[in-house]
């Protein structure tokens, strides 16, 4: 599993593997948004929250059709599937290495984009939380959407089709709560949420990927 | 006899072309009374006439949700014992769901235009409405998208049991988002509070047809499914030979 993890972190990492890239997204999804709205710190305070969410939501799918589809090409996700190793843990893993992949990097750049987006100070604990708890779920849930459209050819436009309903409830609460930071509410109800969907996501998922995985490869 | 007889075409196209004419009568009966009826209801001193809407907003809105259920069910079945049948009826079911689900929308935009002065507000249960048409058009997309029928079977089963787990919980999760102008179940065993029977009695006959109706439609597309099967296995054999 560790070799796996590793053999993906390098894939990514080096060139032509898009690490980066969904930071990079990130930036300009931020920066676009005041030539949108207008540059007012009245106009931007309300909507940041919900605008680096969507951003990190939007840059995690992006990235999503990575996980499986390049493996499924050159022929090596059939020989994770016949490998000892189950394929619900492949499915854990190769999540676990999107979300260091794009997860992470979006957490650490994220109280950045949020002084750009007049986020107050108050708020950035709510976000950072938010963001961690959040994260590993949209990456467990994109790698299950990667699994059903694997081997489809126009599978991208279907993916985000499939994928971003489920996103819904971890959007909800991820924003519910930074803006319960912002206005020194209690963030706990949403971060319990949040920790509990992540929870059932990392329990559940791999199951569903991993049947919908053998599907697409039999 | 048990009810997994039916889990063979032969039997299943037997029985349902026999049943089928009398689900199609027992609709037009029932959902032509029932809407006609409830159009001479008097009208309420208010809503005005606008409370005739019911008659097909509930409906629409009651067998959007119970028909993701059958989805659901059936895809159980399919996935557990593999009848072909049941895969075949969950995906005859899901346009039908959608048209439901849209029904449910357009005739409450329309009713919300005049109480509530808006076509559209994000209230929770709009708003999970919502969610739950983008559901049934992913699982729909789906079922175009992938050409093998088992391979599509498969898929569809296991994005349905994800996607019902995730839509309960969309529908949890916009109570917390937002608070509601919706009102509350019209329709309740335990509450002691209810719409006037004058209403009522209507609202069950097309309830009932409308079910009926989903009934008919799903079983004429069932068959649909079968036969075209049937076809594609007959072009097969003909290529072979």
């Amino acid at each position: 599993m560790i070799a796996l993890l590793r053999r993906d972190l390098r894939l990514a990492v080096r060139a032509g593997g898009g690490f980066g890239l969904g930071v990079a997204f990130f930036l300009i999804l931020c920066a676009l948004v005041p030539f949108g709205v207008g540059p007012d710190t009245s106009a931007l305070q309300p909507i940041a929250a919900g605008i680096l969410w969507l951003g990190a939501l939007l840059a995690c799918l992006l990235s999503l059709d990575r996980i499986f589809a390049l493996d499924h090409e050159d022929g090596s996700l059939d020989l994770l599937a016949t490998s000892p190793l189950p394929l619900e843990g492949a499915v854990a893993v190769k999540a676990l290495a999107h979300w260091i992949t794009t997860g992470l990097p979006l957490i650490v750049a994220a109280p950045l984009f949020g002084i750009l987006l007049h986020l107050p100070a108050a708020a950035i604990p709510a976000l950072l939380m938010s963001l961690l708890l959040g994260t590993p779920a949209l990456s467990m849930l994109g790698a299950f959407g990667a699994a059903v459209t694997v081997g489809l050819r126009r599978g991208g436009l279907l993916l985000s089709l499939l994928v971003l309903p489920l996103y819904i409830p971890t959007l909800i609460f991820g924003t519910e709560m930074i803006r319960r930071g912002q206005d020194g509410g209690d963030t706990m109800p949403p971060l319990l949420f949040l920790a509990g969907i992540t929870a059932g996501t990392l329990a559940v998922i791999p199951f569903a990927a991993a049947a919908a995985l053998r599907v697409n490869l039999r | 006899m048990s009810i997994w007889e039916y889990a063979n075409p032969v039997k299943f196209m037997r029985t349902s072309g026999a049943v089928l004419p009398w689900t199609v009568a027992g609709a037009a009966v029932c959902t032509v009374t029932g809407l006609v009826w409830g159009f001479l209801t008097p009208e309420d001193y208010r809503q005005g006439s606008t409370v005739k809407i019911v008659f097909l907003h509930v409906p629409a809105a009651m067998m959007a949700i119970n028909i993701w259920v059958m989805m659901l069910v059936a895809s159980l079945i399919w996935l557990i014992r593999r009848h072909h049948v049941s895969a075949l009826a969950a995906k005859a079911a899901a346009p039908i769901g959608a048209v439901m689900t849209v029904i449910g929308l357009i005739t409450g935009a329309v009713w919300g235009q005049p109480m509530w002065g808006t076509w559209w507000e994000w209230d929770p249960r709009l708003t999970s409405f919502l969610i739950l048409l983008l559901f049934y058009i992913g699982y729909i997309a789906l079922w175009s998208a992938v050409e093998d029928p088992d391979s599509a079977a498969d898929l569809t089963g296991v994005l349905c049991l994800v996607g019902s787990v995730f839509a309960l919980l969309s529908r949890y999760a916009v109570f917390f988002w937002n608070q509601g102008l919706h009102q509350g179940a019209s329709l309740s065993v335990q509450s002691g509070e209810r719409m006037s029977a004058v209403y009522r009695y209507p609202l069950y006959l097309t309830m009932l047809g409308f079910g009926l109706m989903f009934l008919s439609l799903m079983l004429v597309r069932t068959r649909t499914e079968i036969r075209r099967r049937r076809l594609a296995a007959l072009q097969a054999r003909e290529m072979r030979a």
